[in-house]
Parts: structure tokens; C-alpha cells; sequence
């Protein structure tokens, strides 16, 4: 099985009359998502692309018994659709808007501890199972069902690693963009540890980036739990423009973390694969298998 | 988007923040005027730039009359200032911002920032002010502490009184501190603002907290919230930095200019990125970083084409397209075909196209009659146009 995702998945998606959610959604549905409904408020009652509209995600979620959201809503209000998801109990969530304001994020993050909730995003291009659902905005050209997963913090690194471990022969279970804002619902680690539980998933790809600390997380899981399945990691960013800096507050939160030579050295230390470049993750992956005796 | 002290200072005075009495000045005469306006025994005079470390760097001197001032003014004005927070570029000072010299019994560092790691606001405070020297020392002894904040909840002023203890001169005066850094989170949260650093905070004779620099960032995410500031960022940003980025921004497109001669054109910041370290590792010199948002229409993207080929240091351009869900590589390349035909400048090109309509753009390329070398993988193509460059060169 996929993660997240299955085939009961039963979807509705926030700021479907929008001109991004029109157009998403009809390509997901062309995939064979189930999508059930749409929610906009206002306009509850009526019809977009065949499917019910609805004013609020709860009043959605009784009458289509839906178990997950895509929102589109425009970064003003994206915050409180995330919220108003949450507060409804929908239990998967992904966002796809960009530039969200990162007080609003702290306001979801808020929201979502103690909840019923799993969140992707904002600023992601979704989840993917390759043959079961698309909650989400990417390609899904050169995608196989199979037995890798990958979770990425970049969306066009995402296709372009997908892409390369189709070529290797291999297929996905399932990808995860955690979203490229700051601030956001489940990253790196979490997915790891989804993609950990998962029997269909034989080995898993990281794609990270400078700045934060997920990668560090991530390698922490692995040191500690010394998984039975190759792990790769791409990061990327070695030869990145350098950023100012402004005071010390950054460097008191980050401390060592957030260079590409602090996430390479804290992933190889727990034993992940690293990819030399970003041409080589299918190569590296199919090696890593064979490596540890994994057939996938 | 980084606001200047003299800014910064002004929003947080409006909130209740004390701060030292001071005058911004664009010249020589009005900062020595300013400085006569204002009567002080010594002033210090300060380079208005985003970054810290100033003062050791010139970036903040003491003067003793107006004219002092006016000539410490003279030094600054007009020219780079380099600390090391800034690069090795250093930043242009437009402004110095004259203030009145308070004495102080003993300074403080304080902020309020967004924890990325951990998604919450945290103020952070230590009883002695942090040097760029030894950024870290005052961590590893252990002297500073920190305090989560919640948005919603009226949690009362508890953490914020026994964080005030910690650091606050002596117990009397932790009220008053715990006062001001509520007041700082406050300012956080209504300004949409992701850091607010106060270092060094004084403490002066009379028993007041005053801030003697400001660092401010405001979330530009959040601008559309506040029209003032997004006005001073477009105001700020055609003088102050590179106007060609915010001009790329209006267009969504992320650009940095680097100093190499391979100008890039990628579709999305990891793979950008990616791009870059591919390029350096078979040792080419990129001429800018570029992500073209999925936003960007092809008029944007031909935008885009232009900074590239207004660059003359480049020598040959490097096309990394992965046509995802948002953006198609068929769309890039007719932004590119558009900006190549007006500019009229020929540079060898290597393009790499994958993903979502990968073929239609080929051919779109060569209906163009745009010649082209075509590279297997993005280490591929970054081998050829390294070699291209080389071939240039000699």
C-alpha cells in the first residue's frame, strides 16, 4: 500500500472554483483520485466540474463521508482552510499554495497539535501514489508503481528524481512533498517513518536543501532506529549563492545545522547513501538495493 | 524584506519600545544639522545597512560636535560598507541615522524570532550583549535562554516574567523587562514580522530599558497585510540592493547574480540549486542563480531570458527544464525563443529538458531555428557547457 493514501481515499478540495483548483482537480480526477466534492464558500449548493459544492468543509465532509482535503485557496486565506480542515477532523490535508505568511503557518501548527490531522504543505506539489491517487499538482510522466518511496522538500527536484528511478527500472509507492515554506505540516523525518512502517516500500530516497534542520532530524530517526531498508539522500544546495545574515537570532535557533555539509555528514554518519549529484539518485538507489540484498 | 534601524525603531517606538533619540540623514549637511537640532554632549553616527557587526567594521562612530558628526557622516555616505554579516560585496549606505549616545549601566541582548525547526515564536535574552567575534560564546556558557510563544492564547505575562528574571540587571527590574519583551512579541505578531533583535538593549542609570539597535524582518509573504512596508520595500529595493532581483520577482522569477560566465535558467528552486552544484563540481562558473516560480507565464520567462542575456560576463547559457504539473518545458523554451529574438545576441546554448512536454519543447526549439546541444542528465549537460565555455575561452 501506499502512504497517506488508499483506495478508499475519498477527497474534497478547498478553492475548487478557483482557476488553479479548476484546473488540478480535473487533472487529478483524470488520474482516478476520488474526488467527491468541492468547498467554496458561498457557492454551496451549486455544481463545478459535476461535483457538489459545498460553504464549509463540514457540512462536506457529513454529506460525501470525505477522509481527505486539497486546498488551492489563495495564500490570504489559506491559513484559515487549513484550520478550518483541521477543526473538521480530516485526516489527510495537503496544500499546495505558495507564500503563505509564516505567522499563519505557526497558527496551523498551532491547530494541529493534538489533532486527527496529518498535513502536507503548504507550498508543496502534494502526494502521489503512483496508480491509486494524485492529491496533487505534479507530473505524473515517467511515474511506475513500485516499491521506493520518496519524500522531498522540492518539488522540481521531485520529478526529476522520480523520473531517473523509473529509468532505473524501479517504481514508487508513493512521493511526498513536504513543501518548501519554512514552517509547515509533516517533513522528512515523518515520512521516513511512514515509509519505515510501510511493507510495499523496500527503500527510500530523501531530497533535501539548505537551510533548516530536517535533514539532521531525519538522520537522527535513522541512527536511532537502524532501519532494515536502504535509505539515499540527495541535498542539495552545496554551491548556493550565500545568504546575508541579520544579527544572531538565526544562528542561535539553527546552531551548526542548515549548511549542506552539516546534512551530508549527519545523514552518511547514520548510514544513508548519499548521491555525489543530482544526475545519480536512480544509479545510487539501484546500487543501495543490491547492496543490502533488497529486490524491489 | 530587512527593514533599516532608523525604520525598525520608529515602528517599535510607535508600540511603546524606548529608544534613543535620533534623526536619519541622506547627506553630510543634514546629519550635521541634524545632529545640531537634536543638542546632544555625543552622538553616534550609523551606516543604515542590513547587517550587523557595525562597529567594528566603521560602520558606527562617536562624535563629540555637529561638525564631527557631518564628517563622520562625509566618510560613510555613498560608499560599501563590509562587516561581516554582509559578504565580501559589502552593502551601499544611503542613510546614516544620528542618534544621541546613552550611557549604560549595562547592556542586554534580546529578540523575538520564528524557530523555523520547531515552527513557533521563541524570545531569546541574555544579560550581556552578543559580539560577532564570539557569536556563540555566550550560548556555550550557557547565558542564554528562551522562551516559546503561542499566538492565540492569553498565556498571561508568567514565561515572560520568569525569562525577564533571568537576564534583567537586577529582580526589581524584571517587571519593566517582562513588559517590554511582551511588547516585542506583540510587535512580532502585528508586524507579520519573523525577527526582531534588540542587541544591545540598555539599561540605563535612571532604571529604563532602551533599545540602542534594531534588526527587524518583516515576512514578505505577509506584505499584502501591510501596504506601508510593502511600500518602503518597493521604495528601499530601487535604490538599495540589485534592482534587477525585484524586478525578476515581480516577473516570479527568484534571480541572483553571481559572478561567473554560464548564465542558468532553471524552473524551480531545488532543481536550481542542484543545477548550480552540478555546474561547480565539473568546475563552470555560473553567472546568476535563476528559479522561474510555476506562476510565470512565458512573457515572464522571456523576462527572464533578457537579465540573462543583459549579462555581459555570460558566454553561454544553460537550460535546466523538468516540465512538471504547473510548468512545461514547451512554455519555457517559447519565453526563451521570444527573449532570444528581441535581443538579437547569439550564445551557444545546452539545454536539458525532462519531464512534462519534453518533445513538444524540442520541437518547439527547432521550429524556432534555435540551434542547440542537448545534454542526457543535468550532470551531462553541465559537462557540455563547461566544455562549450572552454572552448570560447581559447
Amino acid at each position: 500500500m501506499a502512504i497517506c493514501v488508499g483506495a478508499k481515499t475519498r477527497v474534497i478540495c478547498q478553492g475548487m472554483t478557483g482557476h488553479a483548483g479548476t484546473y488540478h482537480t480535473q487533472r487529478m480526477i483524470a488520474y482516478g483520485t476520488k474526488i467527491v466534492a468541492g468547498v467554496t464558500p458561498g457557492k454551496g449548493g451549486r455544481k463545478a466540474l459535476d461535483l457538489p459544492l459545498f460553504d464549509t468543509v463540514r457540512e462536506a465532509k457529513a454529506a460525501t463521508e470525505a477522509n481527505a482535503s486539497i486546498i488551492f485557496v489563495p495564500p490570504a486565506n489559506a491559513g484559515s482552510a487549513m484550520i478550518e480542515a483541521i477543526e473538521a477532523e480530516i485526516p489527510f490535508v495537503v496544500c499546495v499554495t505558495e507564500r503563505v505568511p509564516v505567522l499563519d503557518m505557526i497558527r496551523v501548527r498551532q491547530a494541529l497539535e493534538g489533532s486527527k490531522t496529518q498535513l502536507v504543505g503548504p507550498n508543496s506539489q502534494g502526494l502521489l501514489a503512483p496508480g491509486i491517487a494524485q492529491l496533487g499538482v505534479m507530473t505524473t510522466v515517467n511515474t511506475r508503481r513500485g516499491s521506493i518511496g520518496v519524500a522531498s522538500r522540492s518539488a522540481s527536484l521531485t520529478s526529476e528524481v522520480v523520473a531517473q528511478i523509473t529509468e532505473a527500472g524501479l517504481g514508487q509507492s508513493t512521493t511526498v512533498g513536504v513543501g518548501g515554506d519554512p514552517v509547515h505540516g509533516i517533513d522528512l523525518k515523518t515520512c521516513l517513518d511512514l515509509f519505515l512502517d510501510d511493507p510495499e516500500t523496500q527503500g527510500i530516497v530523501l531530497i533535501g536543501e539548505i537551510g533548516g534542520t530536517e535533514e539532521e532530524e531525519a538522520a537522527e530517526l535513522v541512527a536511532r532506529l537502524k532501519p532494515q531498508k536502504p535509505i539515499v539522500a540527495l541535498v542539495v544546495g552545496r554551491h548556493a549563492p550565500r545568504e546575508r545574515r541579520m544579527g544572531h537570532a538565526g544562528a542561535f535557533m539553527a546552531g551548526s545545522a542548515g549548511s549542506a555539509e552539516s546534512k551530508i555528514a549527519a545523514l552518511k554518519a547514520a548510514g544513508i547513501h548519499i548521491v555525489p549529484n543530482a544526475s545519480a539518485v536512480g544509479e545510487t538507489m539501484r546500487q543501495a538495493l543490491a547492496e543490502w540484498g533488497v529486490s524491489a | 524584506m530587512h527593514v533599516h534601524e532608523f525604520l525598525a525603531k520608529e515602528l517599535l517606538a510607535r508600540r511603546g519600545v524606548s529608544i534613543a533619540s535620533g534623526r536619519v540623514a541622506e547627506s553630510a549637511e543634514e546629519a550635521e544639522k541634524a545632529a545640531r537640532a537634536m543638542a546632544h554632549d555625543q552622538y553616534a553616527v550609523k551606516a543604515q545597512v542590513h547587517a550587523g557587526d557595525r562597529l567594528a567594521s566603521g560602520g558606527v562612530r562617536f562624535a563629540g560636535s555637529p561638525a564631527e558628526v557631518g564628517a563622520a557622516a562625509a566618510e560613510m555616505l555613498g560608499r560599501p560598507l563590509v562587516t561581516r554579516q554582509t559578504g565580501p560585496r559589502g552593502e551601499m549606505v544611503r542613510w546614516v541615522y544620528v542618534e544621541e549616545v546613552v550611557t549604560a549601566q549595562t547592556n542586554l541582548y534580546v529578540a523575538v524570532a520564528v524557530d523555523r525547526a520547531v515552527g513557533e515564536i521563541v524570545v531569546l535574552g541574555s544579560r550581556s550583549t552578543v559580539d560577532e567575534s564570539e557569536p556563540n560564546a555566550i550560548q556555550e556558557r550557557g547565558e542564554l535562554h528562551r522562551l516559546p510563544v503561542r499566538i492565540f492564547d492569553s498565556q498571561g505575562t508568567a514565561g515572560f516574567t520568569a525569562l525577564a528574571r533571568q537576564i534583567a540587571p537586577a529582580e526589581a527590574d524584571a517587571d519593566k523587562l517582562a513588559e517590554l519583551l511582551q511588547l516585542l512579541a506583540n510587535s512580532l505578531i502585528e508586524l507579520d514580522a519573523t525577527l526582531i533583535e534588540i542587541n544591545p538593549l540598555a539599561f540605563t542609570a535612571d532604571g529604563e530599558f532602551v533599545a540602542i539597535d534594531a534588526k527587524m524582518t518583516i515576512d514578505d509573504n505577509a506584505l499584502f497585510r501591510h501596504p506601508d512596508l510593502a511600500a518602503v520595500r518597493e521604495a528601499d529595493a530601487g535604490l538599495d540592493s540589485d534592482p534587477t532581483e525585484l524586478m525578476a520577482d515581480r516577473r516570479h522569477i527568484n534571480y541572483i547574480a553571481l559572478d561567473g560566465d554560464i548564465g542558468v535558467v532553471v524552473n524551480g528552486a531545488g532543481l536550481a540549486l542542484a543545477t548550480l552544484d552540478s555546474l561547480v563540481d565539473v568546475g563552470g562558473r555560473p553567472a546568476n542563480f535563476m528559479d522561474v516560480r510555476t506562476t510565470a507565464t512565458s512573457l515572464d520567462i522571456a523576462f527572464a531570458f533578457d537579465l540573462v542575456l543583459a549579462n555581459p560576463a555570460v558566454r553561454a547559457v544553460f537550460l535546466n527544464v523538468h516540465g512538471g504539473g504547473m510548468q512545461r518545458c514547451d512554455t519555457i523554451v517559447e519565453g526563451m525563443a521570444v527573449a532570444m529574438r528581441r535581443s538579437g545576441r547569439i550564445l551557444p546554448l545546452v539545454v536539458r529538458l525532462a519531464g512534462n512536454n519534453a518533445e513538444f519543447a524540442r520541437d518547439r526549439l527547432k521550429t524556432f531555428g534555435i540551434s542547440f546541444v542537448e545534454g542526457a542528465s543535468i550532470a551531462d549537460a553541465a559537462q557540455r557547457v563547461v566544455q562549450v565555455v572552454s572552448k570560447e575561452v581559447a
